[in-house]
């Protein structure tokens, strides 16, 4: 069986698992770490959005033998270590704004609007309507107003 | 339900909880810490108030004369629903209802902390096993959750407060009626205080006793109508909250089912097990009732193997079928209106509204555990109907109920999918031929494909009308058969259910009790006709309503037109109900309506009453064709609602930010109804297959601006609010589309008869294999 390392959530984790087997299901039936949701495995729902060093991503679209030993996969279970705290300031603007409501693909949100933020500033830029449109998650509780509101709250403290 | 609070009574001496007050019966039953009860849904009232008023006496009176000791042995405790007092000071409630995103845990989290004056973060709420012995009081549906727990889940928190007054007394030498409750808190005037956890054991009963408890006043609420914050909240925002595909059941491996290419066909025979059975990671595959399951190591192991499985398929439900048969068997089965069409003196209105085919799945797809051994059973799942999965699982594993334990998991989602509980039916089948744990989950595809479908429909409104006045407004709504076989939650109402005139009964039962028309239109007749029961169909957030509403609301703007009445005054003018013309004026007021539009621009305006609530929708649409002709990949942009302004009135909202949410929930539901989110049938298949095939309502389509506006009580018991926003928004959308274009949409979704915007997926093999091609669209 194939061994495969790649730094999950600031450390260093190695899997036997066959090579095509997509890396949502070694995070999810593997590993144990369920932040990442299944909602398509199309890459088309974005439920499963996790960061790749540092930028967002669907998992349930890469083969685990795509992931090198140095890259960084951030989920949802690590997103605040990114900054040191408890809770990310998009979590924190997750809270105020009460966004959620079954939950089911706020991990994804949340990975995806934090990428968003920094793609934008990569940019130059602040965060537009424009950029809203282009975030392909779904929210089948069609919380997306409160998702709007709770990202341009949250891009202001990070 | 009853209306709970009586007139307002001078206060009495039971700290503060009036005297005279209405007071209902509940339970203090036997265990070592404090444990108390009500009878969901059956408020016993009770019978002596005056005499169990709580004189101030020092104990043990106290705890004697408070309660109304009746007999312990004859009680009918197994139909209660329990809160219990821990020794940390916490507060545990197992709701027997399905937590899917409608924030039920917290609003009844909230009736918790209101009558036991304890803190929001002290109470724990967790969803209850199936009961069979609650009968008709563990269906989730109908936006009933909180119109029938109202009262009895504060009876039973009232009733701990009382007895933990009464045990502080003894503690404390003085009489209950000098002792003040704050914050999980009993204080006396003299300094004296004890937290709840420290009463906890010395509250409780040696033996179970019924006791009479007064409720709070709502001029007292400072928990109820104040906005709360999910209690889940952090959970969810930090990945740790729990739905049934992240539970670390014991060998429960991943399984999935390899389906037919048409609705409902069946599996005869497979020409490759062996070599399936020999894939990577694959332990076990079988063959079920509907389908074949594999289980193995990870999921897309299990894609791998669906995907390799080479079957031989029987005959489905609706091979052959399409969109268009479908419609030519509902225009056969139209019922005829009672007024003819043609009279002298007066004017006709007569059109058919045709809906479509529309998917309530989940974005947490069927899904279930289920862990089957020689005569028990366990499953996992999110249930609405959890009684009748229990019997159907054991009539399914020749076991008692008795010996199936069902688990209510949170949900992520629902919008009527979860009344069924297909995915734990099958996980249980499988897991009983494997003869080892299996966690079940649905392709999405799967879900598209054989999933459950808001039935197609059409609902023909005639009008008549002369000298200025609506004379009659009937609509004949015929519609594939809605499956109601969850029944009304229990054993045997689902039986009746089942039996080919029961069904029928109930779907006209269930129409006649929920549908209505909420104006003055003189003659009003409505009418159910249903065909066809070879589709796997459901409610979908709202029974009719949504179409019934959409359709009426629609001939509303045509009646205006016809007599030269401005749409927003001519409803107000017409409606019946007071409470349905405020929240019309509030949201006329804040849209601006009327207000000058651009050309391909316009407003629309509707409302939609139901279980003692009602909604009103203004929104602007932008039809223009720089709107229209938006290019997104993989996307459907179309017409774009530009603005929303929504108005509720649920009576009494326990929690105003969580009913906020409710409605923009329904509002987005009804954006996708009118314009987007329909389903394709051809030759019995679903073509739709993905999320990029189905177009709900994504950021690209959401409004810019909304705003929703709850509305002050207007009574003193919650009315439901699950489904209400549906109907107004879809009809007010539909309406604004019509002004904005010049031509009345008569199809739903809009979109509908143009050619698909996507490539359907193959049905062979039944479900697409993931990409691999994830890093290059990193952002």
């Amino acid at each position: 069986m194939p061994q495969h390392t790649f730094i999950l959530n600031g450390a260093p984790v190695t899997v036997d698992v066959e090579d095509d087997v997509r890396l949502l299901w070694v995070l999810r039936d593997v590993l144990g770490v369920t932040g990442p949701k299944y909602g398509c495995g199309l890459g088309v729902c974005q439920a499963c959005t996790s960061h790749i060093n540092g930028k967002a991503f669907n998992p349930c679209s890469v083969p685990v033998s795509a992931v090198q030993p140095t890259d960084q996969v951030t989920t949802i279970e690590g997103l605040p270590a990114t900054v040191g705290k408890d809770l990310h300031p998009m979590q924190e603007a997750w809270l105020e704004y009460d966004v959620a409501q079954c939950g089911y693909c706020q991990p994804g949100q949340i990975m995806a609007a934090v990428a968003k933020v920094q793609q934008a500033r990569a940019a130059g830029r602040e965060l537009g309507d424009a950029d809203f449109d282009e975030i392909r998650n779904i929210c089948r509780c069609g919380t997306y107003v409160r998702i709007r509101e709770a990202i341009a709250a949250g891009a202001k403290n990070f | 339900m009853e209306a709970q609070d009586p007139a307002p009574q001078p206060a009495g001496t039971d700290t503060g909880r009036g005297l005279g007050r209405r007071r209902f019966l509940g339970y203090v039953v036997a265990a070592p810490t404090l444990l108390v009860a009500a009878q969901v849904e059956q408020t016993a009232l009770a019978s002596t108030p005056a005499a169990a008023a709580v004189p101030s006496l020092p104990e043990p009176a106290d705890l004697l004369d408070l309660t109304t000791l009746l007999t312990t042995a004859a009680l009918p405790t197994s139909g209660l629903i329990s809160i219990q007092l821990n020794a940390d000071g916490t507060a545990t409630f197992a709701l027997p209802r399905a937590e899917v995103g409608q924030g039920i845990t917290t609003s009844t989290a909230m009736l918790i902390a209101e009558e036991l004056d304890i803190p929001l973060a002290q109470v724990r709420i967790t969803l209850a096993d199936a009961r069979p012995e609650l009968l008709f009081n563990q269906l989730t549906g109908a936006s009933n959750t909180t119109v029938s727990t109202y009262t009895p889940v504060r009876i039973a928190a009232a009733i701990a407060r009382q007895r933990l007054l009464a045990a502080a007394a003894a503690r404390f030498g003085v009489p209950v009626s000098t002792l003040t409750t704050a914050a999980g808190v009993v204080s006396a005037p003299n300094g004296q205080h004890a937290d709840y956890g420290s009463l906890a054991a010395a509250a409780a009963s040696q033996s179970t006793i019924q006791v009479a408890v007064a409720l709070k006043q709502r001029a007292d609420f400072k928990v109820i109508g104040t906005a709360q914050q999910r209690i889940d909240a952090l959970d969810i925002v930090t990945g740790r909250k729990q739905f049934a595909m992240d539970l670390a059941i014991p060998g429960a491996l991943p399984t999935m089912v390899c389906r037919p290419p048409t609705v409902n066909g069946t599996p005869r025979s497979v020409q490759n097990l062996a070599a399936v059975q020999a894939m990577p990671g694959v332990t076990d595959v079988v063959t079920i009732a509907t389908g074949v399951a594999v289980r193995a190591k990870t999921f897309g192991q299990c894609i791998d193997a669906v995907r390799a499985l080479q079957v031989t398929w029987g005959p489905g439900t609706e091979d052959g079928s399409s969109d268009e048969t479908v419609l030519q068997e509902l225009k056969a089965a139209e019922l005829p209106f009672a007024v003819p069409p043609v009279n002298l003196l007066a004017h006709t209105i007569d059109t058919t509204f045709t809906f479509a085919f529309a998917s309530n799945t989940a974005l947490e797809p069927n899904c279930a555990i289920a862990d089957v051994r020689p005569g028990r059973a366990e499953v996992w799942g999110s249930l609405k109907s959890p009684i009748v999965a229990q019997a159907a699982i054991a009539a399914k594993l020749g076991l008692l109920p008795s010996a199936v334990t069902v688990h209510v998991t949170q949900g992520g989602g629902s919008f009527g999918r979860k009344l069924f509980f297909d995915a734990a039916l099958e996980a249980a089948e499988i897991s009983q031929l494997m003869g080892k744990p299996v966690k079940l989950m649905w392709h999405r595809t799967d879900e598209f494909r054989q999933g459950r479908t808001h039935p197609m429909s059409i609902s023909r409104v005639r009008a008549v009308h002369a000298l200025g006045q609506v004379l009659s407004f009937e609509q004949r709504h015929t519609s594939v058969a809605t499956d109601f076989s969850h029944g009304l939650g229990e054993v045997l109402t689902a039986l009746v259910a089942k039996l080919p005139v029961g069904d029928t009964a109930f779907s006209e039962t269930i129409f006649g009790l929920s549908q209505q028309t909420p104006y003055n239109f003189g003659l009003t007749t409505q009418l159910l006709s249903e065909v066809d029961k070879g589709f796997n169909t459901g409610s979908m957030r709202g029974i009719y309503s949504p179409n019934v509403r959409c359709a009426q609301e629609l001939m509303v703007d045509q009646l205006a037109a016809a007599l030269g009445a401005d749409p927003y005054q001519f409803r107000r003018q017409s409606l019946k109900d007071t409470r349905a013309v405020a929240v019309l004026d509030q949201v006329a007021q804040l849209g601006s309506w009327g207000r000058t539009m651009a050309p391909g621009t316009a407003q629309g305006i509707a409302l939609h009453p139901e279980y003692h609530s009602v909604a009103a929708v203004l929104v602007e649409i932008d039809c223009t064709a720089q709107t229209t002709g938006r290019q997104i990949p993989d996307a459907y942009t179309g017409p774009r609602v530009t603005k929303v302004v929504c108005a509720v009135d649920a009576g009494l909202a326990v929690n105003p930010l969580g009913l906020q949410a409710q409605m923009m929930g329904g509002i987005m539901d009804g954006i996708a109804l009118a314009l987007s989110s329909g389903l394709h049938l051809s030759n019995g298949v679903f073509q739709e297959g993905s999320w990029d095939n189905y177009f709900y309502t994504r950021q690209w389509n959401t409004p810019p601006e909304l705003q929703i506006v709850v509305m002050p009580p207007s009574g003193d018991t919650p009315g439901g609010a699950g489904e209400l926003a549906v109907g107004a928004a879809m009809a007010a959308v539909a309406c604004a589309y019509a002004r904005a274009t010049g031509t009345m949409p008569t199809s739903f979704p809009i979109n509908h008869a143009a050619p698909l915007a996507f490539d359907p997926l193959p049905t062979s093999p039944p479900i697409p294999q993931s990409p691999v091609d994830g890093l290059t669209r990193a952002y």
